[in-house]
Order: structure tokens, then C-alpha cells, then sequence
């Protein structure tokens, strides 16, 4: 055996687990779906429980909108390691040279991809019902397309932190939602500082900040967390 | 005697651990008693009626510090959790699930104290003002790490797993000291300060000797907890059979 291994480039290894977990959500299009469908229904429960006033609907908008999408990405964060722990190959990434933080990193980025982006996606559709202007639509989806990644990033932690342990989902409900806080006070609270006649540039460089910070110390605590759930 | 034939982690290993816990946990205990018992009679007899808010502010003398040793302890539970994943110690994790406890309750009293204050003074049981908010988030924070440590049936699992959600939770402890800063809100100011306290001398003492009570609580009852986590963990161990028989 003379021919040494060809080191693999971490781009590359990015580009592969980014592939693999969005081929693999396509075909479980189930699964991406749901949690869209889920962000309707609870956005279109508020009116009914609140009342139809217009006034009352626009002042909740950023905030209905708002937590009703950190919900519907929590719905989807177990997938991203479940599966892969229930078939092994979660233990080869782990032993695998690659520093596991880049396959968390890119795990990430695709649970944003799939549920994320398309819930920027369907935010100004929703937003419409509410009677949210054009403006306030554009201010709405981009505080979600700053906010959720940082929400996919955060939710890992859980996702790996939870792994095979008994009633995982609530668990991982209670774990994550109050680290969310920080994301949506500003996130909603860029589209009501708006509304209200006040810049934004403070939240939407909060969110960015916070989703910098996630993005640096998130893979670190997610590795740390699913070598001690695999040990 | 040179640096390194100190046996720096001597006390590190439970059995050790628990007989120095034993031995200190009745110290602390009658400091807890005599202080509590100092400051509450300061607080109700020698602090005199507050010109503005009258006889209700006296419900700070529980609040104060009860807010300051949740936060506080969340900090040093999250100091024990990042030193038994850095140095493997078992007492670590088995010191962080003690304080967990404590530091909930304490979240919860300060919560509810701050009801009774929030009350006359605000007109309201609560006040969605960032201070309130952020302490709710803590308590939400120990919920979740008991949750967690109670859901992991490995004990050790269960430390290592808690340690990471400690840290990552400690992220928000100082979100909270500075939210009073960055949100500007119905909560009155801070009313102690480096720069010199607003308040009268006896109101001051009385919650000083408050706090330092408090801090006696926790460490006793910390220090308990810890000795029945260590016998309950090391219940296999000979030692254990030979040190529950002596009782």
C-alpha cells in the first residue's frame, strides 16, 4: 500500500455533508413540509383567539410571526442528528479526521436551508393576513433570514444534547426556547422599531452579532455535546 | 513544602470530599442561623420606614438577595461544570447538580418576592420589564438543566451533558446583569452601586447581613446536598457501606 490517502479539503467535506442532508430531506419531503404547515396554523390561530381587529392584528404582527416561526424551526431540529445516530453513522462522523465541528456547521446550515429559508420564504404571505405593509414585509423577512440560522445553530446544541434520551422533544423545547429569546426580542423587535418610526440598523446588527457569536461557539458546544451523548 | 507536593486534588475525590463536607456543613449552618436571625431583626426593628415606598419596601431584604445568589450561583455552576469537563473531576458535576436546586428556588423567590413588591409599589403582580423577564429566563435556565440532568439516566452522562447546557446557559447570565442597560424600563435603577449606596445606613447593613446569610444558606445546604449525591453515586463502594454503618 505505497499510495498515501489523498487529504479531503474541508470545503469540499462542507459542500458533501450539505448535499447528503438536503438530498436525504427531499426525499423525506414529509418532514419539510410539516413544519411550514405548522407555522401557518399557528400564526392563523392567533386572529381566532385574539379577534379579527386590524389595529390589535398589525401591533402583534412581528411577534405572532416571530414565534410562530421559532416554533415551527424547533419542530424539525431533532432530525438533524437523530437519524444518523439511529444508523451509525453519526459515530463514523465523529471518528472520522474531519473536525467535527464543520460537520455540525454544515448540518446547520442545511436545517436552515430546509427549514429556515423557507420559512423567510412563507413569512410575508402570513404577514399579508395580518395587514403588515410592504415594508414592514421586506423588515420581516429579513430579520428571519439574519434570525434563523442563528436559531439552527442554538437548536443544535439541544438536538445534540437530547440524543437518544427519553421524551427528547419537550425536552428539547424547554432546553432551547429560552436560549431563543435574545433572537426574537430583536428580530420582532426590528419590525415594531420600524413601524413605530425608529431605525433598525441597532437590531439588525444585534441579530447579526448574535448570529456571529452562534456560529463561533455553536459547533464547539454541539461537538462537545454529541461526543458525551455517544460515549 | 514545594508547590507540587500540595495534593491539590485531594479533596477532589468524593470520599474525601464528603467527610470535609461533613465536618464544615454545621459551621455554616449556625453562620446561616445567627445572620439570618441579625438580619431580620435589622430589617423589621432597626431599618427605619422608607420615605416613599413605606413599610412595603422591607420585602427587599428577602428579594435583594435572593436575585443576587440565583444569578450568582448559576455563575458557579456553570465554573463547576466547565472545571469537571476540563479536569474529569466527578465531584464537579456532582457540585453543580447540588447548586442547581438552590439556585431555582432562589429564582423562584425572587420572582415571587418581586410580585409582592411589584404590587403596591407598581400597581401590578408583574411588569413585563426586562429585569423581571430575564430573571424568568434564569429560572426557565435551572428548570432545563434539572429537566436534563433528571431525563439522563447515566450519572455521568447526565454531569457532562448538564455541563455543556450550564456553559451555553451562562452565556445569558450577563445578558441579564446588562439588561438594565441596554433596555430602558419600568424597573427602578440599581440602587446599590460601587460610587455609594442610595439608602439609608441601617437599610444597608440589614441587607448586607441579608446577603451574606443567604450565601451561608446555600453553602450548608450545598454542601448536604453534595454529601447525599456522593453516597448516593459511590453507594458500591466499600467505603460507603463502612461509613453508612457507622450511622
Amino acid at each position: 500500500m505505497s499510495s498515501a490517502v489523498k487529504p479531503v479539503g474541508l470545503g469540499f467535506v462542507l459542500l458533501a455533508v450539505l448535499k447528503r442532508e438536503i438530498s436525504l430531506g427531499m426525499r423525506q419531503k414529509g418532514e419539510v413540509l410539516t413544519p411550514l404547515m405548522f407555522f401557518a396554523v399557528v400564526a392563523s390561530l392567533f386572529p381566532l383567539g385574539v379577534g379579527a381587529e386590524s389595529n390589535l392584528l398589525l401591533r402583534m404582527a412581528p411577534g405572532v410571526l416571530w414565534v410562530s416561526a421559532l416554533l415551527a424551526a424547533m419542530l424539525s431540529l431533532q432530525r438533524m442528528f437523530a437519524m444518523d445516530h439511529a444508523d451509525g453513522s453519526l459515530e463514523q462522523m465523529v471518528l472520522s479526521p474531519t473536525p467535527l465541528g464543520l460537520l455540525v456547521l454544515a448540518k446547520a446550515l442545511a436545517h436552515f436551508l430546509l427549514s429556515g429559508l423557507p420559512l423567510v420564504l412563507m413569512a410575508p404571505i402570513l404577514g399579508l393576513q395580518f395587514g403588515l405593509d410592504g415594508r414592514g414585509l421586506a423588515i420581516l423577512m429579513l430579520t428571519l433570514l439574519l434570525g434563523t440560522p442563528t436559531l439552527s445553530l442554538i437548536g443544535s446544541i439541544g438536538a445534540a444534547l437530547t440524543l437518544g434520551v427519553r421524551g427528547a422533544g419537550v425536552l428539547l423545547s424547554l432546553l432551547i426556547l429560552p436560549l431563543y429569546i435574545p433572537v426574537l426580542i430583536f428580530g420582532a423587535g426590528a419590525v415594531e422599531a420600524d413601524a413605530a418610526g425608529l431605525g433598525i440598523g441597532g437590531h439588525l446588527s444585534l441579530l447579526a452579532a448574535l448570529l456571529v457569536l452562534s456560529l463561533f461557539f455553536t459547533p464547539l458546544a454541539t461537538s462537545a455535546a454529541l461526543r458525551i451523548s455517544l460515549e | 513544602m514545594k508547590l507540587r507536593d500540595i495534593h491539590w486534588f485531594k479533596f477532589a475525590a468524593p470520599q474525601n470530599f464528603y467527610y470535609l463536607a461533613g465536618r464544615m456543613w454545621p459551621w455554616f449552618a449556625a453562620l446561616a442561623a445567627v445572620l439570618t436571625l441579625i438580619g431580620l431583626w435589622i430589617s423589621f426593628f432597626v431599618a427605619p420606614v422608607d420615605a416613599q415606598q413605606g413599610q412595603g419596601y422591607r420585602i427587599i431584604f428577602v428579594h435583594v438577595p435572593a436575585s443576587q445568589m440565583s444569578m450568582f450561583i448559576y455563575l458557579v455552576m456553570a465554573g463547576w461544570a466547565g472545571f469537571g469537563l476540563a479536569f474529569k473531576t466527578r465531584l464537579s458535576g456532582m457540585m453543580a447538580s447540588a447548586l442547581a436546586p438552590t439556585g431555582a428556588l432562589f429564582a423562584f423567590l425572587s420572582l415571587v418576592t418581586g410580585a409582592f413588591w411589584g404590587k403596591p409599589m407598581w400597581g401590578a403582580w408583574w411588569v413585563w420589564d426586562a429585569r423581571l423577564t430575564s430573571e424568568l429566563i434564569l429560572l426557565f435556565l435551572y428548570l432545563g438543566f434539572l429537566a436534563l440532568q433528571a431525563s439522563i439516566d447515566d450519572p455521568r452522562r447526565a454531569d457532562k451533558a448538564c455541563a455543556v447546557l450550564a456553559l451555553v446557559g451562562a452565556v445569558n447570565v450577563p445578558i441579564i446583569y446588562f439588561s438594565v442597560k441596554w433596555w430602558n424600563t419600568l424597573h427602578q435603577g440599581a440602587s446599590v452601586s460601587m460610587k455609594g449606596a442610595s439608602m439609608a445606613t441601617p437599610m444597608l447593613m440589614g441587607m448586607l447581613v441579608m446577603v451574606v446569610a443567604f450565601w451561608m444558606y446555600t453553602i450548608t445546604i450545598t454542601l448536604l446536598r453534595v454529601r447525599s449525591i456522593i453516597l448516593d453515586r459511590e453507594r458500591h463502594t466499600e467505603w460507603v457501606k463502612h461509613a453508612v454503618a457507622q450511622h
